[in-house]
């Protein structure tokens, strides 16, 4: 059997104007973001007194006003920045003297592979939980299933980060609560946000098998003899994933700002911990490559969920 | 219930009771809904009236009392214990409910003020200005709230003030798009075209038909939205961007005793765990909500 996404590619034809319109749209969000970062830091204040100390004299200010460009006409300020935006450049980071969107894009793979652990603990997690939830519907199973993913859901992510801290580093001395030099220094974080991912995933992914039992495909596939297996994995998961991965990107953005409290309580050298650095030492270069950077992710991955629905539903794709 | 029913009267009052008695139903068929709003009473009543409930001052500080053990009997400390500074825990919990809870509750009013007028305006109106609210609010769908938020208080500074702006603006997208599409249904709707040809106003038929109807979703939303909003309050403070230091809040609590956590566990533990219990709750109420009215918001 031919990969769902191969036939896909090749059965319909109106797939490449449906990506390349949304390809279209995800710039076109690019750029608005873009446009808003100017309107956030340049109009809110005066960078010039941001970056100097108090007892600055006029003649200063008006020096570093100078030097930023910040005494021309606003709409060349703003050409400017947008020209400079897209070639990528976001200006200099004051505090590394680097490009901002360099060190942006250098610490992302140690976020992507934080993301990933988490994902992982996520998944060994959720999955069985919401598959047993499903199966024993109403039992004290589900209802522990629901009420933890319910509790769990109300846990802010920097409390469970130091909750996690207290028992494994502080109590136990299993593993050391910050830095990254070792790839078991991932753990305790990636941990901190797979715990925060279950209580969702759990949770929709237990709606969705709820949800596609109920069919009259299951009854029908059972009804043929399929074994309970046969019955979950190609029926019942391949359909409770559609809402599932619908919420996960709706869910995205409030992901990355767990990975920013999160990578900053544990000191892991991510994006997020940059930022937050960044946002101390008013930095502010990289704060907008951060915006910008962390737009266009939600961006790309909103656009492979819209994909991912093609394989997974087929009437998706001759609608 | 006989004597109300003979006079007119007191038709209202009876409506009043077999109303109260439907909500008494209600409780009684879900405890566990029942027990989250008797629980965020009590959070209320704590918010508003803090001097009367809390044992102590919640900024005294005694330096001899430091790092009190929970269930430690000592004068000046009650139940929970006392932080680095020796300061109550539990009196700096029911006053840090007033700071949390008023903060949220301020910002999800604006969010839901900016949001629902916004709505309005987008499903009424036709024109650039319609077309401009809705991209702005898929715009925001990229850039994640509390990065948001982060940067908006890196330009305006943290303090109360630009914590509850800060919230609102990035919390006012759900609730305008409800109210647009709620306006968008009820303006194909035959009885406004009626309404129309007998001279109805544009503002009146918003107080009399769209209003009524986008109000028990906009409800749901805030009750959802109003525990996100204590947790990235929390999330600023926690990080030294929300409130000013030494302000009895939960969030800046739990960054407090962080510092502490080898010797004084509970100065982080208990603050947490009142955010959690809260927002619990109000999940817990917002999902009942949205389950009995209306299915199509259950993936919220």
């Amino acid at each position: 059997m031919p990969h769902a996404l191969t036939v896909w590619l090749h059965e319909d034809d109106t797939l490449l104007s449906r990506v390349s319109r949304r390809l279209l749209g995800g710039i076109a969000v690019l750029l608005g973001v873009t446009v808003v970062v100017f309107i956030l830091l340049h109009l809110t204040g005066n960078p010039a007194l941001i970056l100097l100390p108090d007892q600055a004299t006029n003649a200063q200010i008006a020096q570093v006003r100078h030097n930023l460009g910040l005494d021309r006409p606003l709409w060349i300020q703003f050409a400017k920045y947008m020209w400079h935006a897209l070639h990528g450049d976001f200006g200099t980071s004051i505090y590394y003297r680097q490009g901002a969107m360099s060190l942006v894009l250098s610490r992302l793979p140690n976020t992507a592979m934080l993301a990933g652990v988490a994902m992982g603990i996520a998944a060994v997690l959720a999955v069985p939980a919401a598959i047993l939830a499903a199966r024993f519907r109403g039992t004290i199973i589900d209802r522990v299933v629901m009420a933890a993913s319910l509790v769990g859901y109300a846990v802010p992510t920097f409390w469970l980060a130091i909750m996690i801290i207290l028992i494994f580093s502080v109590t136990l001395g299993w593993l050391p609560p910050s830095g990254f030099d070792s790839a078991k220094q991932l753990i305790l974080p990636g941990l901190t946000l797979g715990l925060y991912e279950t209580t969702l995933l759990s949770r929709l992914l237990r709606r969705g098998l709820v949800d596609a039992y109920g069919r009259d495909y299951i009854r029908t596939a059972r009804a043929k003899g399929l074994s309970e297996r046969r019955v979950l994995i190609p029926h019942a998961m391949k359909n409770a994933l559609i809402p599932v991965i619908t919420v996960f990107g709706l869910q995205l953005g409030s992901l990355l700002g767990g990975a920013v409290v999160t990578e900053t309580i544990f000191a892991f050298p991510g994006v997020g911990y940059l930022l937050v650095e960044a946002i101390y030492q008013r930095d502010f270069a990289i704060v907008e490559a951060f915006v910008v950077v962390s737009a266009a992710i939600i961006v790309v991955i909103n656009l492979l969920v819209d994909l991912l629905y093609g394989v997974l539903d087929p009437r998706v794709r001759y609608a | 219930m006989n004597v109300a029913e003979q006079t007119p009267k007191t038709v209202g009052i009876r409506m009043a009771g077999t109303r109260g008695a439907a909500v008494l139903r209600v409780l009684r068929s879900n405890p566990i809904v029942a027990l989250c709003a008797a629980f965020l009473a009590a959070v209320v009543v704590c918010a508003i009236f803090p001097g009367l409930l809390a044992p102590h001052n919640p900024n005294t500080i005694e330096i001899y009392s430091r790092f009190v053990r929970p269930f430690h009997k000592r004068a000046g400390v009650s139940v929970l214990g006392s932080d680095a500074l020796g300061r109550d825990i539990l009196s700096r919990i029911i006053y840090g409910s007033r700071v949390s809870i008023g903060i949220a509750a301020a910002a999800v009013t604006l969010a839901g003020g900016i949001g629902v007028s916004l709505g309005f305006i987008s499903g009424l109106g036709k024109g650039v200005l319609s077309a401009a609210i809705m991209r702005l609010a898929d715009l925001q769908f990229s850039i994640p709230s509390l990065v948001l938020a982060l940067a908006m208080v890196a330009v305006l500074g943290p303090g109360v003030r630009n914590v509850i702006v800060v919230l609102a603006i990035g919390g006012w997208v759900p609730y305008a798009r409800v109210t647009r599409a709620q306006v968008l249904v009820v303006k194909e709707r035959e009885f406004v075209g009626a309404a129309r040809g007998i001279g109805a106003s544009t503002a009146w038929l918003v107080r009399r038909h769209i209003l009524p109807n986008a109000i028990g979703v906009v409800a749901i939303i805030a009750a959802l939205e109003m525990g996100q909003m204590m947790i990235t309050e929390a999330s600023l403070s926690f990080l030294g961007l929300g409130v000013p230091a030494g302000t009895a809040d939960w969030g800046a609590m739990i960054s407090d005793g962080r510092d502490y956590l080898a010797t004084a566990w509970w100065a982080s533990a208990f603050p947490g765990l009142a955010i959690v219990l809260t927002v619990a709750a109000l999940n817990v109420i917002g999902d009942w909500l949205s389950d009995r009215s209306n299915p199509v918001l259950r993936d919220w």
